[in-house]
């Protein structure tokens, strides 16, 4: 199935789009980066050059390198950039502090977010590291690329910034790490005329969502991540870029409950695949697994010897909720107590596949320790199907959510702490949903219950004649 | 149109919102996929594990796809992302994918090409001998570090996130690059409490924390901060209004009831708290987010503070040295440290580990009596008989 994107795609061609020549891009030879001093002397950071894992320094290196041999013009902002950072990291490791000052609103017209403000506090020292704004450029779904997009992005940012990037930053977005308050907006016209590409969240709005690979290469998938992902950072672009929020709002999107994207740790509304019939079971599968022809959980294992495979061991009886059993031969699954762990299928995923009817589990309320502690989501929707346009999530669980959110969450509450102050029983009325054993752990512990004034038989309203006609004073 | 290279390019300082295209969100995921990924969409039938960093998909088509998996640092420049696509052009159609968790994946449509793509990535090395891609991040091991910006963009870190995770991952190598653990194992690394990266739900987190309260700069609060908000900022109430000698408004700080969260700097900048000595490493253990065989659950914390012991954080990385040889050596296949410590009890998860058990590692904020154990169901350990002998229980 092919898919329709929402505006028609210009076809980017580096070719077409480049800015800097083969011999621009191939301006330094081995040799010279290996004798390459910058103009700072940092004996701390070369440290981290030894080592067998990628040196962050060593590749800054070569971008100071590849810089310096760059003509003047082809550059907007100082050649020196790379220098300057690493220069004031070195000072940072020697006096153990940071040398970026606090915030500073800079920005691009319109938007309340996608670019976060920087300022060094020795520009003496570092002048090509005075202005160090970062621009958040949201990435396409799951992250996938062509190298014509990427070389056209990289020639943008080297020529209008620091060529120094995150691939990528925590919530998603490719991170432009450090430009002069003057680009931000050439950068930001070059994104959206040439590539066609927007800036993502920051501040109080709609944070870029992401998602897993779900179904472009995991057999997993109980939904289409990347399409919802994609249709609801379209159809919510206004929230995304205009801060309308008392603070922060995510979206994540995991295909099965294994959670590859960590949504129920990290986001205000995780959306996780899951099914509601049966687990599908290959029987002659199962039989090769304990027969040994397969080797379990995909050959995760395969560094140490843990014995032949024992299916009574490794699945029956760890599976939480005890519903499997080996009947003559044959793997009896009780689907209507499974929890849908996923642990059985990841040991035999030949064998085992999630069930035909899909859709997902929607949870509310995760977010970091700042301020009340951390949280993870909640269980709120047991199961939802989910198709394109995905009217349904927006209309009855979406909107009522930030809805009542603006109306009273305060400001800088995270909708999970705005659930903890008002309750679970706000939210039912909130999303107008009855309550379900679900929702909870276990039934609350204490009887302090917050009966309301309908619940109770004949009102609240008494009168004290009428009890004192009974009870002497 | 080619990316142009006017000094503003196609923007008039003049006429700011003319042309402004707004709104254009992301582009669309499926151009970027491979020609297999798209034929084979959503049809996948199942996946193995061919040696540690190389997957291979098999659809029900019988089409095959061979993914090699490298570990990357997040913080990248331009040669090395251009390093990336002439790898991708080179062996993969010019297509390539970056994970959650900050790895590269390259992928291809046959056994013999991915052959000769492992060789190529192995065979690159940075001038001081350090691997651009090394290969592994799979199964029952370790896969890469996510973490924050630090020193290299933040303005409130307490510690260092590039050095410290390559410092890490340098000493767990190895981990990385076997597949030698009872069940995958997730370190997050988040340079102060705001945890951008949400490290909160790892196998092992890292974090920087500081342990100073916060300096009032007086001379100039009043007027860069807005006082109300800075009260209000603080969790624990430990902010008040005052005035100084010289009759400035400004704020205090009650010093012990500071939990040196920032989140009062992060309101007002005229209350750092940063400090060489005061700032260190808390490691937390146990967490996880996925479904699988236990719900989802926190980290805990099990060492306090740690130097900032730069670059290369002996002290830290010794600590996560010893809670995953502990680990690896004791817990059952299939089991997340967290599931471990929960069986074996968390007094043998310090025995085990050889971290020392601190009076900071007992909760005091609040809840903090949702974590007292009230029951008499323990195990016998030395620090268990110590208390025995402090209260002459025993000899
Ligand atoms: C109260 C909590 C938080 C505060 C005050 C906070 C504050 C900040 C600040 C000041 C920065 C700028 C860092 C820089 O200079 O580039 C930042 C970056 C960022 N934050 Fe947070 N943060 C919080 C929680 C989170 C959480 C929970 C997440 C994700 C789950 C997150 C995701 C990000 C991302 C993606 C960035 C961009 C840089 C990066 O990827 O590290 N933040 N945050
Ligand atoms: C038992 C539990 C889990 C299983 C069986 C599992 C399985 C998988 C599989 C098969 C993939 C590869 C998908 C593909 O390449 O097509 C994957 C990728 C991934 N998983 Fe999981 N997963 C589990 C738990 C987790 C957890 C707890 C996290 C995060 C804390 C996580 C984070 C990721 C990430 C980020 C990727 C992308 C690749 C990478 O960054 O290394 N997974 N997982
Ligand atoms: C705010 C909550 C509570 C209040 C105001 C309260 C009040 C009282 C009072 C006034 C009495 C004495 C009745 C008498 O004159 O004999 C009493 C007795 C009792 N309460 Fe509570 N109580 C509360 C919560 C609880 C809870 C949570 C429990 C159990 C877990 C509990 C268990 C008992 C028992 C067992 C007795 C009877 C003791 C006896 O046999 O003399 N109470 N409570
Ligand atoms: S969350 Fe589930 S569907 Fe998505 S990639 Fe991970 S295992 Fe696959
Ligand atoms: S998915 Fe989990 S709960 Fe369901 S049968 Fe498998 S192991 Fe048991
Ligand atoms: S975790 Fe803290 S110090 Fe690190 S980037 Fe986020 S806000 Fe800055
Ligand atoms: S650091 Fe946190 S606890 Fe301490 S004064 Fe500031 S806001 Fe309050």
């Amino acid at each position: 199935m092919a898919f329709e994107p929402r505006e028609e795609q210009k076809e980017l061609k580096y070719k077409e789009l480049r800015i800097y020549s083969d011999e621009e891009l191939n301006n330094y030879t081995e040799e010279e980066l290996k004798g390459f001093k910058i103009k700072h002397e940092i004996p701390v950071c070369e440290e981290l050059e030894k080592g067998p894992w990628p040196s962050f320094v060593a590749d800054a290196k070569r971008e100071a390198l590849h810089r310096r041999k760059l003509a003047d013009d082809r550059m907007m902002i100082e050649r020196d950039v790379v220098e300057d950072l690493l220069g004031q990291l070195e000072i940072s490791f020697k006096e153990g502090e940071t040398h970026w000052k606090h915030g500073g609103i800079v920005g691009v017209f319109g938007y309340g977010g996608g670019v976060i403000g920087r300022y060094s506090d020795l520009p003496d020292k570092f002048p090509s590291i005075a202005h160090f704004h970062t621009m958040r450029v949201n990435q396409p779904a799951s992250k996938f690329y062509s190298s014509d997009y990427l070389r056209s992005i990289c020639d943008l940012w080297e020529y209008r910034g620091s060529g120094m990037m995150n691939m990528h930053g925590s919530t998603g977005d490719i991170i432009f790490l450090g430009t002069f308050t003057e680009q931000l907006e050439p950068i930001f016209y070059e994104l959206g005329h040439v590539l066609q590409q927007d800036l993502g969240g920051s501040g109080s709005n709609l944070r870029t969502p992401s998602c897993c690979i779900g179904r472009a290469r995991c057999e997993w998938a109980c939904y289409d991540t990347q399409d919802m992902c994609y249709e609801l950072t379209h159809y919510y672009q206004d929230e995304l870029h205009r801060p309308a929020f008392p603070y922060k709002f995510k979206f994540k999107f995991d295909g099965c409950p294994n959670c590859c994207v960590a949504s129920i740790a990290r986001a205000d509304m995780s959306f996780i695949g899951t099914w509601r019939d049966k687990i599908q079971v290959d029987q002659k599968a199962v039989k090769a697994y304990t027969g040994g022809e397969i080797k379990p959980n995909a050959g995760a294992h395969a560094g140490k010897d843990w014995g032949a495979f024992d299916i009574q061991k490794e699945v029956i009886d760890l599976c939480p909720t005890r519903c499997m059993r080996m009947e003559d031969g044959r793997l009896e699954i009780n689907d209507a107590e499974c929890n849908r762990c996923m642990h059985c299928i990841n040991v035999m995923p030949q064998a085992l596949r999630p069930g035909k009817d899909t859709g997902v589990s929607i949870l509310l309320g995760a977010k970091a320790p700042i301020l009340e502690g951390a949280q993870m989501s909640l269980l709120t929707i047991p199961f939802m199907k989910v198709e394109p346009p995905y009217d349904n999530v927006k209309e009855n669980v979406i909107e009522p959510v930030w809805d009542w959110w603006m109306e009273e969450g305060k400001n800088r509450e995270r909708l999970g702490e705005l659930i903890q102050r008002q309750g679970i029983q706000k939210l039912l009325e909130v999303l107008n949903i009855p309550p379900m054993p679900q929702m909870v752990k276990e039934p609350r512990s204490n009887p302090y219950i917050f009966w309301k004034e309908e619940d109770v038989p004949g009102g609240f309203k008494r009168s004290i004649e009428d009890y004192r006609s009974r009870h002497a004073r | 149109m080619a990316l142009s290279t006017e000094r503003l390019g196609l923007y008039n300082p003049n006429k700011p919102m003319e042309n402004r295209l707004t709104d254009l969100g992301p582009r669309h995921f499926w151009q970027y996929f491979p020609p297999i990924i798209q034929k084979n969409y959503g049809k996948w039938k199942y996946h193995e594990i061919l040696e540690p960093g190389i997957l291979v998909h098999v659809a029900e088509s019988g089409d095959k796809v061979f993914t090699v998996r490298c570990g990357g640092c997040r913080f990248m420049t331009v040669e090395h992302v251009r390093e990336i696509c002439d790898i991708a052009d080179k062996h993969c159609d010019g297509y390539v994918r970056f994970t959650t968790r900050n790895n590269i994946e390259f992928m291809v449509d046959s056994q013999n090409k991915m052959e000769a793509l492992k060789k190529d990535l192995n065979s690159r090395k940075h001038v001081s001998g350090s691997y651009k891609f090394p290969i592994g991040g799979t199964g029952a091991g370790l896969t890469n570090i996510v973490h924050t910006q630090g020193y290299i963009h933040c303005h409130t870190p307490a510690t260092d996130a590039s050095s410290m995770v390559k410092a890490v991952l340098d000493e767990l190598f190895d981990y990385f690059q076997g597949m030698t653990f009872p069940a995958q194992v997730r370190i997050s690394m988040a340079c102060c409490l705001n945890m951008c990266g949400a490290v909160h739900c790892s196998d092992i987190a890292l974090l920087g924390y500081h342990r100073k309260p916060p300096i009032v700069d007086n001379e100039v609060l009043d007027k860069v901060c807005e006082i109300p908000l800075v009260i209000a900022a603080c969790p624990t109430a430990a902010i008040s209004p005052t005035k100084t000698e010289d009759g400035k408004k400004s704020v205090k700080i009650k010093e012990e009831r500071c939990m040196f969260c920032g989140n009062c700097y992060t309101m007002c900048m005229a209350v750092p708290l940063a400090d060489k000595v005061g700032d260190c490493v808390t490691i937390m253990a146990g967490g996880k987010v996925s479904n699988r065989i236990s719900p989802p659950k926190f980290s805990k914390v099990v060492v306090p503070g740690l130097p900032n012991n730069f670059p290369r954080y002996p002290e830290v990385c010794q600590s996560v040295k010893q809670i995953l040889e502990a680990y690896a050596a004791d817990a059952n296949k299939y089991e997340r440290i967290g599931d471990w410590a929960e069986r074996i009890g968390w007094e043998r998860f310090f025995e085990k580990t050889g971290l020392p058990f601190t009076e900071h590692l007992i909760d005091d904020y609040r809840l903090a009596y949702d974590t007292y154990r009230t029951s008499s169901q323990f195990k016998y350990t030395e620090a268990s008989w110590n208390v025995s002998r402090a209260v002459g229980g025993i000899e």
